[in-house]
């Protein structure tokens, strides 16, 4: 099954020959670093994935895909120029070519002084084990199955559910290495596992959704109870909704979608948005900018986040970065670059695929938790709204000017009770805005698959749009 | 401008053949078929790109990416088995027919067929000039004009940034029906914001351009006009006051506004979706969906948009299917595997995001034909609502119907005149009912700037366009009451 471009001994142009563990493609990026010129710095990271994705529709296979692939992405700097290449092929004539591309990009590059490759920081990576043996142990019609089941599920729980739009599976393993001229190597290997499915529930004319889904490192990590229950709740409880009132809410945010409205709003906290003068938060370091109950901070070195990791995407060290501490902004995030010309040094956090430039960004952000179950957040709230999904996050925010207003769908709240279900509306606010207005955080975190580990939230006094 | 070639990295054009020998590829297709799938297919693809980006007053960067690589995909009764690779020798290519087979669970007890493929036909919109031909120096150049004039437009400019990014992807579609056809498809895109910064905070300005050409793409657009209009959007804004809440008449301006109609009606006229009960429009060609006023278009064959080619990813030449015409539902759109299903042919729209992906059902150019009204007849038509001069991007639940656009340049519309501008918001409606609110349609149709359009993981290229038009209410999510 495994069987495309098994390449075991292959040699010549096919990529079959390149590696797969960690030590051989960090032989292969050392080899490559080891080619630079003097004046040159180099850092090339390489990776290589296997991945088996199953689509269930119908009690059928849909489809089942099978891949493997490599990556590898050079930066090469010279006097302060950047160049950057990047190939999906591991073969001897493309890495060349590559080199030479990223060489010459580098010439037309305009000069900073604090570009550059990551130099080492001395701070000691922590030993994390991201690899699961479940995903390549585990055979292909055990993940067929599980397929197949969450979708018999989703289908058999309720009769109001018509079907299933699509349920799947899908894992990846692999390896990743990193190799710089400054001395830096690093070379770690991944696992992950999830499953998906959107449940179709109709009454009448109109047809509703419910989106669920759950990620560990290997298949036994997957809660299918809970991915059904979402399921089938979000949108059985969604039928027969209407267009709510035009006014004011709170909002309650169950884990999934306080990890999605908090992390995209720390993952503005950056260095390069904040040095180049497109952040709200610029220059707001000590001060207040949330709700004094609000602590969160990115922090790759804790196991139990799915976004944990023992290196950023420069080859640092991951580490702890306090970004709010009780509702006063710490700091951002930085990579080599922000982190130097900034002066606060790289805090670990640049993030990258293997075929980009890194940036700084979030790995996991961890909120700090209140008190309460989610239950126990609703009997709080006299006026409010239950999101169960959000529409529009790319279109309808703005992380320079903070202009938040995104679709929503979910179950009014009354005097402490869940109401009636609305859809066809919208919530605004900005950035700035929902920090302020946190009004309350649950006790109990969650581990999301997106590398978020959250309470529930109660975000307070939110514009809701919806019918005159 | 032109003839800026004197550096140019050797052009990989060998010839105008295919990716893949006819007999490796007529073998790969024997081996996947396996003696009992119904279809087989080899995609190959060669994939180059490159970009220059400036930011905060600097060349940052320039990149450079090479993809090249083959799915192969088994399709047995409703089952798809499919398998990707990089490695393009007969060995790598085997392997991968293999394991699409396996993954298909076909049964091996059919007859080994062989397969007869068709002369290969080659395809390829002519490209005046190949982007990987111009000398960088020369997009460096464009860069830095974009920026001088951008920032200095005005004092409030803080920040600007622009990029240029041009792609060529050179596809191989074979399958066992005998197709054995080849596209080359260039793009070539030039973007440019700016950040304005007055007491109300930060606000933002864009202007992309980007054509299914090479790089006479610059013979038509002036970057230092499109750097003047991306700075006056963002000084526009910082006079912005918040957007209103609540239900309102919107007029919706030339071009950008195509992406209503993408998001309200497009996605749910397409055929997977359709077949699958998750489109509001399931089972309603022959009726009528909109308002008479309404005939919207997919044409992959809009030569030059950014949706344009000359085949799909699974081989059908791209074609002009009218999805709507006067309010009435004549078609969706058709992929190989959904067509093959209903006995019927593809539409030419099956695509891919690359070699790594299986194809399934996407627009392409999808507009909506220009009507009869004046522009500021409609705007005058509106005592009080919203006009929305460009929209950004979009999202729909296809299966509820439900699809909310940003609003990046807005105004109140009051006394039938155009007044204040507006903060960024989202409109939210309901596609079939809105459809059915189109109560005027300009005769000012322009498409609108390049997409991205996203579906299950996979980006490819969309253009849209629509003239001026009005929708009786729809949903503005502000925050003013």
């Amino acid at each position: 099954m495994s069987g495309n471009g098994n390449g075991n001994g292959a040699t010549g142009g096919g990529n079959g020959a390149a590696g797969r563990e960690p030590s051989e493609l960090l032989a292969l990026a050392t080899a490559i670093v080891e080619r630079a010129k003097p004046n040159e710095e180099i850092e090339v990271a390489c990776s290589y994935g296997r991945s088996t994705s199953v689509r269930a529709y119908g009690g059928e296979v849909e489809s089942l895909t099978t891949a493997e692939n490599h990556a590898i992405g050079v930066r090469v700097l010279v006097d302060g120029r950047e160049g950057f290449a990047s190939a999906g092929t591991l073969d001897d004539d493309v890495v060349s070519a590559m080199l030479d591309e990223a060489r010459d990009n580098a010439r037309f590059a305009e000069t900073d002084p604090h570009v550059g490759i990551a130099t080492p920081d001395g701070v000691e990576a922590v030993e994390i084990d991201l690899w699961r043996d479940g995903v390549e142990s585990t055979p292909n019609q055990r993940k067929i199955e599980l397929a197949l089941e969450l979708e018999r599920r989703v289908n058999d729980a309720d009769p109001r559910i018509t079907g299933v739009r699509v349920a799947g599976y899908g894992d990846s393993s692999g390896a990743f290495a990193l190799a710089s001229t400054s001395g830096i190597t690093a070379a770690t290997r991944a696992t992950s596992a999830s499953v998906s499915v959107q449940a179709l529930a109709r009454d009448g004319e109109r047809t509703q959704t419910g989106y669920a889904w759950d990620g560990g490192r290997e298949p036994d990590d997957l809660d299918l109870d809970r991915v059904v229950g979402r399921a089938v709740s979000h949108s059985v409880d969604l039928l027969g909704s209407s267009q709510p009132k035009t006014g004011t809410v709170d909002l309650v945010l169950d884990p999934h979608l306080a990890s999605t409205v908090l992390g995209l709003i720390a993952g503005t906290l950056t260095g390069d948005r904040v040095l180049k003068g497109r952040s709200p938060f610029v220059d707001r370091v000590g001060e207040t900018v949330g709700a004094p109950s609000l602590t969160f901070l990115d922090d790759p070195t804790d196991p139990s986040s799915l976004g944990a990791d023992s290196h950023d995407g420069e080859g640092l060290a991951c580490r702890p970065v306090p970004l709010v501490s009780d509702g006063v902004l710490d700091g951002f995030l930085h990579d080599s670059y922000t982190g130097r010309r900034s002066g606060a040094g790289s805090t670990g956090s640049a993030v990258r695929g293997t075929r980009g430039l890194p940036s700084p960004g979030l790995h996991a952000l961890t909120v700090r938790p209140g008190e309460g179950t989610l239950d126990e957040l609703i009997a709080g709230v006299d006026h409010g709204l239950l999101v169960f999904s959000l529409a529009g996050l790319h279109s309808g925010v703005n992380p320079v000017s903070g202009d938040f207003s995104v679709g929503v769908e979910g179950r009014m709240i009354r005097n402490g009770q869940l109401a009636e279900p609305v859809n066809e509306c919208t919530i605004a606010s900005t950035l700035q805005r929902l920090l302020l207005d946190v009004r309350a955080i649950g006790g109990e975190v969650t581990h999301l698959p997106s590398g978020v580990s959250t309470p529930p939230v109660v975000i307070g006094d939110v514009a809701l749009s919806g019918a005159a | 401008m032109s003839g800026a070639n004197e550096t140019a990295s050797p052009s990989n054009d060998t010839s105008g053949g295919p990716l893949i020998d006819a007999e490796v590829v007529a073998a790969v297709l024997e081996t996947a078929l396996g003696g009992g799938a119904d279809f087989a297919e080899v995609f190959a693809e060669d994939a180059q790109r490159g970009s220059v980006n400036l930011d905060d007053g600097r060349i940052e960067s320039l990149a450079s990416g090479r993809d090249r690589g083959a799915g192969i995909r088994v399709v047995s009764g409703e089952s798809t088995g499919f398998a990707h690779t990089a490695d393009l020798t007969p060995r790598g290519l085997a392997n991968a027919a293999r394991a699409a087979a396996d993954a298909a669970r076909n049964g091996a007890d059919g007859v080994t067929r062989s397969i007869d493929l068709d002369a290969y036909r080659g395809a390829g919109a002519p490209v005046a000039q190949r982007p990987g031909e111009v000398d960088k120096a020369t997009k460096v150049g464009l860069l830095r004009r974009a920026e001088e004039v951008a920032r200095s437009a005005d004092d409030t400019i803080t920040q600007v940034s622009a990029r240029y990014a041009d792609s060529r992807r050179r596809i191989l579609v074979a399958n066992s029906d005998g197709v054995f056809a080849g596209d080359d498809q260039t793009r070539t895109l030039f973007s440019v914001s700016c950040v304005a910064s007055g007491d109300a905070g930060l606000q933002t300005g864009t202007e992309t351009v980007g054509h299914s050409v090479g790089f006479e793409l610059f013979d038509r657009y002036d970057v230092e006009e499109l750097a003047r209009r991306a700075a006056n959007r963002a000084l526009t804004k910082l006079a912005a006051r918040p957007a209103p809440s609540g239900t309102l008449p919107v007029v919706i301006g030339p071009g950008s506004g195509g992406v209503l109609f993408h998001e309200a009606c497009g996605h749910g006229l397409e055929a997977d979706l359709v077949r699958k009960g998750a489109s509001a429009f399931a089972g309603r060609v022959g009726e009528q969906v909109a308002s008479p006023l309404v005939t919207l278009i997919d044409d992959g064959t809009m030569g030059e948009e950014w949706g344009h080619y000359a085949i799909d990813d699974e081989g059908r030449p791209a074609a002009r299917n009218v999805l709507i015409e006067d309010g009435i539902l004549v078609d969706y759109m058709w992929d190989g595997l959904r067509a093959r299903s209903e006995g019927r042919p593809s539409s030419g729209n099956g695509r891919r995001q690359s070699y790594r992906h299986l194809p399934m059902v996407r627009m392409t150019n999808t507009y909506l034909a220009g009507g009869d009204s004046d522009p500021d007849d409609i705007i005058g038509s509106v005592d009080h609502g919203v006009y929305v001069a460009r929209l950004g991007g979009g999202q729909v639940n296809t299966a509820s119907g439900d699809f909310v656009f940003g609003m990046v340049e807005a105004y109140m519309i009051t006394d039938g005149k155009l007044g204040a501008p507006l903060r960024e918001g989202q409109l939210i409606g309901n596609g079939p009912k809105v459809l059915q609110m189109i109560e005027a349609v300009g005769n000012d149709f322009e498409m609108g700037p390049p997409g991205t359009c996203g579906k299950d993981g996979q980006g490819v290229p969309v253009g849209d366009g629509v003239p001026t038009l009005k929708v009786a209410e729809l949903t503005i999510g502000g925050t003013a009451s």
